[in-house]
């Protein structure tokens, strides 16, 4: 399987805190990759520095063979990695359709392609229903498939998902999980999720990497990495297991 | 409510518009010369109410400077008119030029700099106080004493010139408004449009989904400019006498704003609407307490500032979103 992106020792410093520490790891085609770990890990750092919102201080980000580390965020999503926020970021005055019509445009210069396009999309999330509605009236899960919708839109090779199951309910976090499966499984999606709901990460991820103060503490599948003594004592607690 | 992609009329709604329209092209007929003028001034207002929308109501970008361009397009056609004898309408290209640059440039250094909300609006009032202290000084202009067109007898409108009579500025003012709201209904169904948009609603969400925000609101900036500066020029043939302390003073780049709050930002129709009732209410409370012969120095601005706090606090998405929904002028696929 081929790389699409690779991590490549990178760091981030604020002020006095050393957030993400030579962190290495890489993501293949295909992959469903969980990042996981304690809060202040440095999860959302290293998604912010993949994202462009922030550069790294040093080491390499490389995606389908080119350095990205630098860019801005539109140019990065122009380069084909999507993502979500963790706090959701509607545009709350517009309407769902248009919401996603909005991303659709990216790689479409007609509004009628893609508004096609941002229909396909809205059905393959269960939103198209509340197409008409405007997205500030929408409840949190619809609004949590509508980030995730137009980040889709975008026509990504790479998605980020930044703990995009945080708030649902466990049967909505059940509905959540089979989307990205089938996105994953059948469209050959390569995601790479930020994720604290371990049930999730358990049902998805092919792999998992554990972070802790910065660095990645263990790597592996899930089954592999919730049994490590060093996972367990910085992270899960005991009584996960 | 907001500012939705764009108002889908009904037949009905089309009916209307197209009913209005003709009444504004016969009204000449009708009209005499004060309700001619009251009309041109609520069509200036329509026009640059529009044309500054386009920054705000579309792009989220507040100008509190937009008589900079009024005054650039406005000097820049009479001088060439004036001197060189070079017809306002070739003269226009110069003024969508000079405002071109200058809204480029100050929209540059806004959104390189990461100039945003409130510094931007200030930023725009400094430049057209700049502009203003600039030119009191051009002494080429005149300065502070002014600059006079040459005025022709009104027995006869020439329209190569922009000499004649109010019924000549009356249907170039009706154009005017018309081919801008032609152009912002085209605009705002347009990727541009969606993207203006996305950026007014949340600017960090907008570049993740891969808009280069920067293009964007500068675009934004350098159209709404251009159409600006066309009001200038109106501005300087209508009146033939310009001010530095007049043209390029906040008062306005504040009147020009009334309108399209008041009708509703965002909208194609909410300029139109607002200079429609502001100034014409305004006119005719004016004409009313002159007849009673009453003199209340600054009743006009009093009144807009109750009339704006009305709007604010009892429709605060401007009055045409709220009279098209009762209107039912939503078309079916609301």
């Amino acid at each position: 399987m081929s790389t699409l992106l690779s991590i490549d020792g990178i760091s981030k410093r604020f002020r006095g805190l050393l957030a993400v520490d030579r962190l290495s790891f890489q993501v293949n085609q295909g992959d469903m990759f969980a990042v996981i770990g304690p809060n202040g890990a440095g999860k959302t750092t290293l998604f912010n520095m993949i994202a462009g919102v922030y550069s790294p201080d040093g080491g390499a980000i490389i995606f389908s063979g080119e350095r990205i580390n630098g860019l801005s965020p539109d140019q990065i999503c122009r380069r084909g990695i999507g993502r979500t926020f963790q706090i959701v970021r509607p545009f709350p005055a517009l309407s769902v359709e248009d919401n996603v019509i909005v991303a659709a445009l990216l790689h479409r210069h007609l509004v009628a392609d893609a508004r096609a396009h941002a229909v396909e999309v809205l059905r393959q999330l269960d939103l198209y229903d509340k197409r008409a509605q405007r997205a500030s009236g929408l409840t949190l899960p619809d609004r949590k498939r509508l980030e995730l919708a137009r980040a889709l839109a975008t026509d990504p090779k790479l998605l980020l998902l930044d703990e995009v199951m945080a708030g649902l309910r466990p049967t909505e976090t059940d509905r959540m999980v089979a989307i990205l499966k089938e996105l994953n499984r059948n469209r050959g999606l390569t995601i790479l999720l930020i994720e604290h709901v371990m049930r999730a990460v358990m049902a998805l991820a092919g792999r998992v990497l554990v972070m802790h103060h910065g660095a990645a503490i263990a790597e592996g599948t899930p089954d592999e990495v919730v049994r490590d003594r060093a996972v367990i004592e910085s992270y899960l607690g005991a009584e996960t297991v | 409510m907001i500012p939705r992609l764009a108002e889908n009329l009904s037949p009905r709604a089309a009916i209307a518009l197209a009913v209005v329209l003709i009444a504004l092209l016969v009204a000449p007929l009708f009209a005499n010369d004060y309700l001619l003028t009251v009309l041109i001034l609520i069509f200036y207002f329509a026009y640059t109410g529009q044309a500054w929308n386009i920054m705000m109501g579309f792009a989220g970008q507040l100008s509190l400077g937009h008589a900079i361009y009024i005054g650039l397009g406005a000097y820049a056609t009479a001088v060439l008119f004036s001197f060189f004898g070079i017809s306002p309408w070739l003269g226009s290209f110069a003024a969508i030029l000079l405002a071109v640059l200058c809204g480029a440039m100050i929209g540059f250094l806004a959104f390189r700099f990461r100039v945003a909300g409130v510094y931007f609006a200030i930023l725009t009032i400094a430049f057209a106080e700049f502009a203003r202290i600039g030119f009191d000084h051009l002494s080429y202009v005149g300065g502070s004493a002014g600059f006079f067109l040459p005025v022709a007898n009104y027995t006869q409108s020439d329209l190569w010139t922009l000499r004649g009579k109010p019924i000549m500025f009356y249907y170039l003012s009706l154009g005017m408004t018309v081919a801008a709201v032609v152009l912002c209904h085209i605009m705002v169904r347009s990727r541009l449009g969606y993207f203006w948009q996305a950026i007014r609603e949340d600017e960090e969400a907008a570049r993740a989904v891969g808009i280069n925000t920067f293009r964007y609101k500068l675009i934004a900036v350098v159209i709404s400019a251009a159409m600006t500066s066309l009001a200038g020029v109106f501005f300087a043939f209508y009146y033939n006498n310009l001010f530095p302390e007049e043209v390029f003073s906040i008062n306005r780049s504040i009147e020009l704003i009334l309108a399209p709050i008041f009708g509703g930002l965002g909208t194609l129709f909410g300029p139109i609407l607002g200079a429609f009732m502001l100034t014409g209410l305004a006119e005719t409370l004016t004409t009313t307490l002159a007849a009673l012969g009453v003199d209340v120095p600054g009743a006009k601005q009093v009144f807009y500032g109750v009339c704006l706090l009305l709007v604010i606090t009892v429709l605060p998405d401007g009055v045409w979103p709220w009279l098209y929904r009762r209107l039912g002028l939503a078309g079916r696929s609301e």
